[in-house]
């Protein structure tokens, strides 16, 4: 099945954000691939948007079953999240899991004004009441395969499926 | 033969020694444990990871220090902490080792964080849960007898790597009472596994013991010598008792010879760091100049305790 372009795919996520998101609004970036995301929509979008990055490792709702993942990078907001507009930003949107994770750890940090959701592609497929406020794509992929984003030497984004669903 | 710490796919399941543990669980821990260490920045100084679990703080044996850092680092997992004084409780009704255990299981304990005077306490709980099928309840060694102290020995290397960043370029000073602590043996075991490539023990013979060759250490009887060019000085902590036994002629003497002082630290490299377990005596193994130095990083040990506590923690419980 085809995938998008992930560099058109993010141009076009700039574009809904654009004018709709507050001027103010910090981004916050999911380990790994909402990282990139953010950075790049940070450098795209006007305004004043501070990056920061969540690892959602110590929140998630499976470590009772598959443990902890090898390599927990380390969760940095370095700005006020109380009172602040947060944009969580991740790259796949699946079963709402990861999302529901970030939003208990950045409250951990204070209490937000209010927080978004941006990401790249929706495959559909809810587990959690959670809809993205702004995506770049929306498709539908067999519940097999997962959708992986890479980075390339000089930055650049793909999107490609793997076998084993996320 | 197996480690019992491993299980068959090389998963950690108890801590109870870093002797033979394989270089990759022990990075894995220290990597753990640094998105751990930023927890204390949060407003909510906790992370939901361990919530429901229980773990029992069993110790035989006093401690302030490190009961505290793992009770700490088990909060801040969410998991609920039950700390036991056991010397004041059952066993002086008679009750043995492992029925207090089993006991203790009954009330759906899911780990025990060990300390006892005796070596192999925390062994010998590990083989009776694995032996009756009750695997599923972990044990963190927290210092037995001589033999080791595990988490003390990564947290020591946690701080190495914090100030020094790799292993492979460093020598490391340990001075002092090596012979009767398990503080030493597990920072040595440690150190060897992760490629130091000179480890020292320095200290009088009768504080030495006589087989630190073979775990490839070098033996130094003189200041001068042994901190000669050392990255990293780890003091330990002169047990009192030591005195009374004529292992040494007394407190002064001692801090006359291997006491670290600003002129002793001299002779290590000048952006060497300061190390000490606790609890310090000042004056007899340590000069307060040298423990409040700029070159002091014995607080930093206790900070970082709590990481690499939780890392275990988190990691065994997985």
């Amino acid at each position: 099945m085809g995938l998008p372009d992930a560099e058109r795919t993010i141009e076009a996520l700039a574009e809904r954000m654009r004018g709709a998101v507050a001027f103010d609004a910090k981004f916050v970036g999911i380990y790994s691939g909402g990282a990139w995301i953010a950075e790049r929509l940070a450098a795209m979008i006007d305004g004043d948007h501070p990056v920061g990055y969540i690892d959602v490792s110590f929140y998630r709702d499976d470590f009772s079953r598959t443990g902890l993942k090898p390599e927990v990078k380390r969760t940095e907001l370095p700005f006020e999240v109380e009172g602040a507009t947060i944009v969580l930003v991740d790259d796949v949107l699946y079963t709402g899991r990861s999302v529901r994770a970030a939003v208990n750890e950045l409250f951990d940090f204070g209490r937000p004004a209010r927080v978004e959701l941006a990401v790249l592609v929706d495959r559909g497929g809810r587990e959690l009441p959670i809809e993205p406020t702004y995506a770049g794509a929306r498709l539908a992929v067999a519940r097999e395969l997962s959708i992986v984003l890479s980075r390339g030497p000089e930055g650049k984004l793909t999107l490609t499926t793997e076998a084993g669903g996320a | 033969m197996l480690d019992p710490q491993l299980s068959a796919g090389g998963e950690l399941r108890h801590l109870l020694t870093l002797e033979g543990l394989p270089a990759e669980v022990i990075v894995r821990i220290l990597d753990t444990a640094v998105p751990f260490a930023s927890i204390a920045e949060r407003d909510v100084k906790k992370v939901p990871l361990l919530r429901g679990r229980s773990v029992f703080n069993l110790f035989f044996e006093n401690s302030t220090r490190t009961r505290t850092t793992f009770e700490i680092a088990a909060k801040r997992l969410s998991a609920d902490v039950i700390n036991l004084n056991i010397g004041f409780s059952s066993t002086s009704k008679g009750e043995t080792l492992l029925d207090t255990v089993d006991n203790l299981v009954a009330m759906n304990a899911d780990m025990f964080v060990v300390r006892h005077s005796q070596s192999g306490a925390p062994h010998l709980i590990a083989a009776h849960l694995d032996r009756t099928g009750r695997s599923h309840v972990h044990v963190v060694n927290a210092g037995d007898g001589r033999h080791a102290h595990p988490t003390q020995g990564l947290l020591d290397l946690f701080t190495i790597r914090h100030y020094k960043k790799e292993f492979r370029n460093l020598t490391v000073g340990i001075i002092g009472d090596v012979l009767h602590s398990r503080v030493a043996r597990s920072l040595i075991h440690g150190l060897t596994t992760l490629g130091t490539p000179e480890v020292r023990a320095i200290g009088p013979k009768t504080l030495l013991p006589t087989a630190l060759e073979a775990l490839g250490v070098q033996v130094h009887h003189d200041m001068r010598t042994g901190l000669a060019g050392c990255d990293v000085v780890v003091m330990l902590r002169l047990q009192n008792e030591r005195m009374k036994g004529a292992l040494l002629p007394s407190a002064g003497e001692y801090f006359k010879h291997y006491g670290l002082t600003a002129e002793k630290l001299a002779l290590a490299k000048p952006d060497a760091i300061v190390m000490h377990p606790g609890p310090m005596n000042r004056g007899v193994e340590i000069d307060s100049a040298v423990a409040d130095g700029e070159r002091s990083v014995i607080l930093p040990q206790v900070t970082f305790g709590i990481a690499v506590r939780m890392a275990v923690m988190s990691i065994l419980a997985g």
